[in-house]
């Protein structure tokens, strides 16, 4: 009874939050054509650039700023122990690590292949990556603004640092400033003090890692970014530490993916179409909840032979503070939406719970990340509009948009990129030592741990099985390319969708024309999604997560 | 050329406002409101010397002291972790195993997060059924009745999320300066 009413309140609370913010998040980020606003002016000044760009401009702005971002966080970790802000003497970074981190936390995946308190100095953390969780964040929300007004029919997509800026300013920084407050009030550390050094009762001596922890998990929720201040994320207790700032992170990790479908129907001027896409995320999210947090309620069978008390659901990698609910929900949460701040130790869920999160990453757009989740989603629009059309023997039409087959090829392209760097990482590490050397266990359970990784890495997700070995080059450099490769394809093809759209003459809507505002284009659309999002990977499943059940005594 | 100049004039307003200025207000906000919870919820002896973090497990094992969670980094607060282990992983009962003997070889079942190890390594808490089940030990290393060692611990037992969490758990740390100052210490908690 309680798992309903957390998860009830978490989700039902979090969906009605996010009505007032994607209704700012439109006037933030689409303020009314005509007369510029003072903000707009503003961002236009601090850039230097206000010119109105097509699709491909619009493109190269954005390719070049994530670059940059690339570059100054690559500059950051390499030189971090000449730095400043680093009270526990950290030291140098081997390159392949700084390469992956400098690629994850770009591509707002926060895939980490170090440990915060043992690795990173406070200006590393800071500068580095707390930045990006910004800056990547605010990447998103702006291509998806760009995306809607290409839909919606605009001349142009608008202008990418300016938009950049919105979101940054207007949408994360205003958020992130409240939820950080709260955090501090219910007693997360926020210092720039080095470790302290402490004397237990029994005399031990116990060094304990701290810093400017409230700012930074903040963000990383907020932004879908995930990447923990402390290695084990959001299980370590001075990164979370009761059931209450438990809760308020998973509002901050749903929020904005949630909002971010009411601005996209805002700029389309679609308030319903946006429900029904609203309500499709939903209810894959709740299918998937309801999957984890019955398979996690049941007692682990590791102890089924030992005098071990059997009342409670499996606890290893788990928290007491969170309840019974709270770690299987959030690996939910955290997977759907391309955020991968861990709340419990996902290795160690029992197998078909490990399943919800890497079916979470494999569609990858209920609701997905910030801004790049409603992208995907649209690419599975275009395929279900398209195939709907063909079942009925009509032309294919999305909001008047003619659909043709150079833009469901684009579309599919898309989801193929996602499937064939998932599985195609997956088979050549299972196949060779790469990644037989580095998994913790073998058979079944081995298989996950590498499937999960690439499963991470191309949905950009970032949380991990982290029983596996990954901090060895190969691991670097192939999860740092599929991060790159998952970012930018899925935000580069569906722009080029718009682009070609935008070339077309509009039809006018008639009766003849596919209702994109009811059911039956629910329906639809879900059926598209576990076609082409879940069937794809359902062999791999069969040989990780499914086996394993199957395999046990 | 020129997006290669705007990017960092907008690398550098990100940086002034979203990196340095709202780091600088969630700090002093921070430090100025909740200083003891901002540094990390240290607890302080008598002498005014941090003993432990309210928020951090400590590795007791003296009998005397009520034991928390097996760690899988040794209770390293600059370096915490989870074992990751998975459920159908043997090492898992093999470490249970070692746990219940160390417990003493239990007939009666014991509370499972005694034998699980969290996340962190860190948790500060273990559950009411936990505490009591070592009640007894407690009780004969300090010499005293093991009703006056559960008295205490259901004192300070907690439901964590009030209504929402309906098995209590309690912080091991606070409960065991709790059982030196209201109890005595016999010599081997020393």
């Amino acid at each position: 009874m309680d798992h309903v009413l957390v998860i009830g309140l978490i989700i039902g609370g979090t969906a009605l939050l996010s009505l007032p913010l994607g209704a700012w998040m439109k006037l933030a980020m689409d303020p009314a054509s005509g007369g510029a606003t003072r903000w707009t002016t503003l961002f236009a000044r601090i850039g230097g650039t206000c010119e109105e760009q097509g699709w491909k401009r619009y493109l190269v702005a954005m390719l070049i700023f994530n670059a940059i971002m690339f570059t100054v966080t690559f500059a950051i970790l390499a030189l971090q122990h000449w730095l400043p802000l680093n009270p526990d003497g950290k030291g140098s970074l081997g390159p392949t690590l700084v390469f992956n981190t400098a690629a994850s936390f770009t591509t707002n995946t926060n895939l980490q292949h170090y440990s915060g308190e043992v690795s990173m100095s406070y200006l590393s953390q800071l500068a580095g990556m707390m930045w990006l969780q910004f800056v990547s964040a605010a990447t998103g929300i702006a291509a998806l603004a760009a995306l809607a007004r290409g839909i919606a029919g605009r001349a142009t997509l608008g202008n990418f640092l300016v938009d950049v800026q919105r979101a940054s300013f207007l949408v994360l920084l205003p958020v992130a400033l409240v939820v950080a407050v709260l955090m501090v009030l219910m007693g997360v550390p926020m210092t720039l003090q080095g470790s302290a050094v402490v004397t237990t009762l029994e005399g031990v001596t116990q060094t304990i890692a701290r810093g400017p922890v409230a700012a930074f998990l903040t963000i990383k929720q907020l932004g879908t970014n995930g990447g923990g201040f402390f290695g084990p994320n959001a299980t370590h207790p001075l990164e979370n530490p009761s059931f209450w700032t438990n809760g308020l992170a998973m509002i901050a990790i749903m929020l904005i993916p949630m909002a971010c479908v009411w601005m996209f129907g805002g700029i389309l001027r679609r308030r319903k179409h946006a429900a029904v896409i609203f309500a499709v995320m939903t209810l894959f999210i709740l299918v998937k909840i309801t999957g984890s947090v019955s398979f996690e309620t049941a007692p682990t069978p590791a102890f089924a032979d030992l005098p071990v008390a059997a009342d409670v659901g499996n606890l290893e990698g788990k928290e007491l503070r969170f309840g019974a609910t709270g770690g299987p929900l959030w690996a939910v949460l955290t997977t759907s939406t391309s955020n991968g701040s861990v709340g419990a130790m996902h290795d160690s869920l029992n197998p078909l719970t490990g399943l919800m999160p890497m079916a979470g990453m494999w569609l990858n757009a209920t609701f997905g990340g910030v801004g790049v989740g409603m992208i995907n989603m649209f690419l599975y629009i275009v395929v279900a509009v398209f195939v709907a059309g063909m079942m009925v023997g009509r032309t294919p039409e999305y909001l008047g948009h003619r659909i043709e087959a150079k833009e469901v090829r684009l579309a599919v392209l898309a989801l193929f990129a996602h499937a064939v760097l998932i599985l195609g990482g997956t088979a050549l590490f299972a196949a060779t030592s790469l990644g037989q050397s580095t998994v913790q266990e073998t058979g079944a359970h081995g298989f996950s741990e590498i499937l999960y990784e690439f499963t991470s890495a191309a949905a950009n997700n970032g949380s991990g099985f982290e029983g596996l070995g990954d901090g060895t080059w190969a691991w670097n450099i192939a999860t740092g390319v599929v991060m790159l490769l998952g970012r930018f394809l899925p935000i580069i093809l569906p722009l080029a969708i718009v682009g070609s759209l935008m070339t077309k003459r509009r039809a006018a809507e008639s009766v003849g024309t596919l209702g994109v505002e009811d059911a039956t284009f629910g329906i639809m659309l879900g059926i598209t999604i576990v076609i082409f999002g879940a069937l794809t990977f359902l062999p791999a499943a069969a040989l990780g997560p499914i086996a394993e059940h199957f395999a046990r005594p | 050329m020129n997006d290669i100049i705007s990017g960092l004039r907008v690398t550098a307003a990100t940086m002034a406002i979203c990196v340095a200025g709202y780091t600088a207000v969630i700090l002093g906000f921070a430090q100025v409101v909740t200083p003891a919870t901002a540094n990390g919820s240290l607890i302080l002896g008598d002498d005014g010397t941090a003993r432990g973090s309210r928020l951090i497990a400590q590795g007791f094992t003296a009998p005397g002291y009520v034991w928390p969670r097996p760690s899988a980094v040794a209770y390293d607060a600059a370096g915490a972790g989870g074992s990751n282990l998975s459920p159908a992983n043997p090492l898992l009962a093999e470490r249970a195993r070692a746990l219940i003997a160390a417990y003493g070889g239990n007939t009666t079942p014991i509370p499972a997060d005694l034998v699980t190890a969290s996340g962190a390594g860190l948790d500060p808490h273990i559950s009411r059924a936990g505490a009591l089940f070592q009640a007894p030990r407690v009780a004969a290393a300090r010499d005293v009745a093991p009703a006056a060692v559960r008295a205490i611990i259901d004192r300070l037992a907690e439901r964590p999320g009030g209504a929402f969490t309906p098995d209590r758990i309690v912080n091991v740390l606070e409960l065991n300066i709790a059982l030196d100052a209201e109890l005595a210490r016999s010599s081997d908690t020393e």
